[in-house]
């Protein structure tokens, strides 16, 4: 502890936190976890507690890998990830069975799902298995953030554009209803989430041009 | 260095207890909320089926048990007699354990709704108005979709061939496709059709593309985009469930008088 704390974080936590969500974004820039961010996305509130979902599950795997990195063996050392985020799971989809009913059957097999998603194990694998278990808890925040901001985004325009609702309230009256609006089908369909994730990324990449690959 | 496998063997062990200690730790916690949730969202989806609440709406637990007790009578019918029996008590019959109970159920010939077995006698349950009068009768579906089976409700009215509603209270269809049978607007289009031809046959089919209104195409149901095998599922289960092995002899024994 050589450095007097300047702010709350220091440094490498800050990076852990921030960085995720523009800089190195899971789903814009490594373009993991696109499968779930292609279909719950449809509607605001189930991406909101799909997002939650996946915030918690992060979380406790990173910090749960973090812990117990110095132990794993490292010949097991994915079948144990898998474990842990796979209980992780398991509980949330029964927490949310319990408390919010209604949206986790929605969000049907997705949440089961989360044991798949590329994001939570690759951040286990390349992040948790390598630092303590705070910094690892802050990284899991920041990539939550990263994929929850592009599912919300995406989520967003597609129900807005799709439905012309935000949250299930009516805001673009529908011509079918006497309003002026006519919905766009293919946002309501998965290839309307395709098109706002593209259009994320340029408009990410022309912001910032050191994330184009180079050929 | 590497581990020695005792250790590597022992460390799995250990994960494996600690995990399946909070799995079902969780499960168990949380059985009594969920069980209440699943019965309250059955409720709920008999009520919305039959139209005594609008589809979608949230009303409070208190509303629904209100609701479904002055409304709602369950009664058991004999899937072999085809009549109102008393051999179980419907509140506390578990129709799903029996249709899997080789003692509880009859096996039924093959058929495109993948139904092998089902259940001897079947909770159905009849709206009826404050003189107790049946207004309509909801019957318990269930066929294939795409990725699961969907369990479901049909109701229809005291003709015992006009269809109120459909509602489906499970199924693991892909959202924003197979899924769209949960849709508001598909379901509404439902309401108003027929069942049986003139010949008796079941006659009603989730087609390909729109519906026109039900006076012109009384056995059309709107098609789903994107979902074909789940929609031809829907077709399959109906012909199934409303065939002459499913409720279409308990339905004539109804508009007979004789059930």
């Amino acid at each position: 502890m050589a450095a007097p704390r300047s702010a709350v974080l220091n440094k490498q936590q800050r990076e852990a936190l921030v960085d995720p969500l523009f800089n190195n974004n899971p789903i814009a820039l490594q373009v993991l976890g696109i499968c779930s961010a292609l279909a719950v996305t449809t509607k605001l509130e189930t991406a909101l507690v799909m997002s939650a979902a996946l915030t918690a599950v992060l979380c406790g795997s990173n910090v749960a890998v973090s812990l117990i990195r110095n132990y794993i063996p490292s010949s097991i050392r994915i079948v144990v990830q898998l474990t842990i985020i796979a209980s992780l799971v398991i509980i949330t989809d029964q927490v949310l069975k319990a408390f919010l009913f209604d949206v986790s059957k929605q969000l049907s097999v997705f949440v089961g799902l989360i044991i798949t998603n590329c994001i939570v194990m690759g951040r286990a694998e390349a992040y948790a298995m390598q630092n303590g278990p705070v910094l690892s808890f802050f990284d899991a925040v920041g990539n939550s953030l990263g994929y929850s901001l592009v599912l919300i985004i995406v989520a967003f325009f597609r129900e807005l554009l799709g439905g012309g609702k935000l949250l299930g309230v009516q805001l673009l009256p529908l011509y079918t209803e006497g309003g002026w609006y006519n919905p766009n089908g293919l946002m309501v369909l998965a290839p309307g989430a395709f098109f706002i994730i593209g259009f994320l990324i340029w408009g990410l990449r022309t912001w910032k041009p050191e994330q184009v690959e180079a050929y | 260095m590497q581990p020695s496998t005792g250790y590597t063997i022992g460390f799995a062990a250990a994960v494996c207890v600690v995990c399946s200690i909070f799995v079902s730790g969780s499960a168990v916690a949380l059985k009594d909320r969920q069980e209440q949730n699943k019965v309250l969202d059955r409720q709920k989806k008999v009520l919305a089926v039959s139209g005594l609440i609008e589809d979608g709406a949230s009303p409070s637990p208190e509303e629904v048990q209100k609701i479904f007790d002055e409304r709602i009578k369950a009664v058991a019918v004999d899937m072999e007699t085809d009549k109102v029996t008393d051999a179980v008590d419907v509140a506390t019959y578990d129709q799903r354990k029996a249709d899997k109970d080789p003692a509880l159920s009859i096996e039924v010939e093959a058929n495109k709704a993948k139904v092998t077995r089902m259940a001897k006698v079947s909770t159905v349950y009849h709206v009826v108005d404050e003189a107790g009068n049946v207004e309509q009768i909801i019957l318990p579906i269930r066929g294939p979709g795409l990725w699961s089976t969907l369990r479901g409700y049909l109701s229809v009215q005291s003709d015992g061939n006009t269809v109120q509603g459909i509602t489906f209270y499970e199924h693991a269809e892909t959202p924003g496709l197979g899924g769209e049978v949960d849709n508001p607007g598909w379901k509404a289009g439902w309401k108003g059709r027929k069942v049986y031809d003139d010949q008796g046959d079941v006659a009603l089919e989730v087609i390909k593309g729109k519906a026109g209104p039900p006076s012109e195409e009384p056995f059309q149901i709107d098609g789903l985009s994107g979902a074909t095998i789940t929609a031809n599922g829907v077709t399959h289960t109906l012909d199934f469930w409303l065939g002459e092995q499913g409720f279409k002899p308990y339905l004539e024994n109804f508009r007979s008088g004789g059930a």
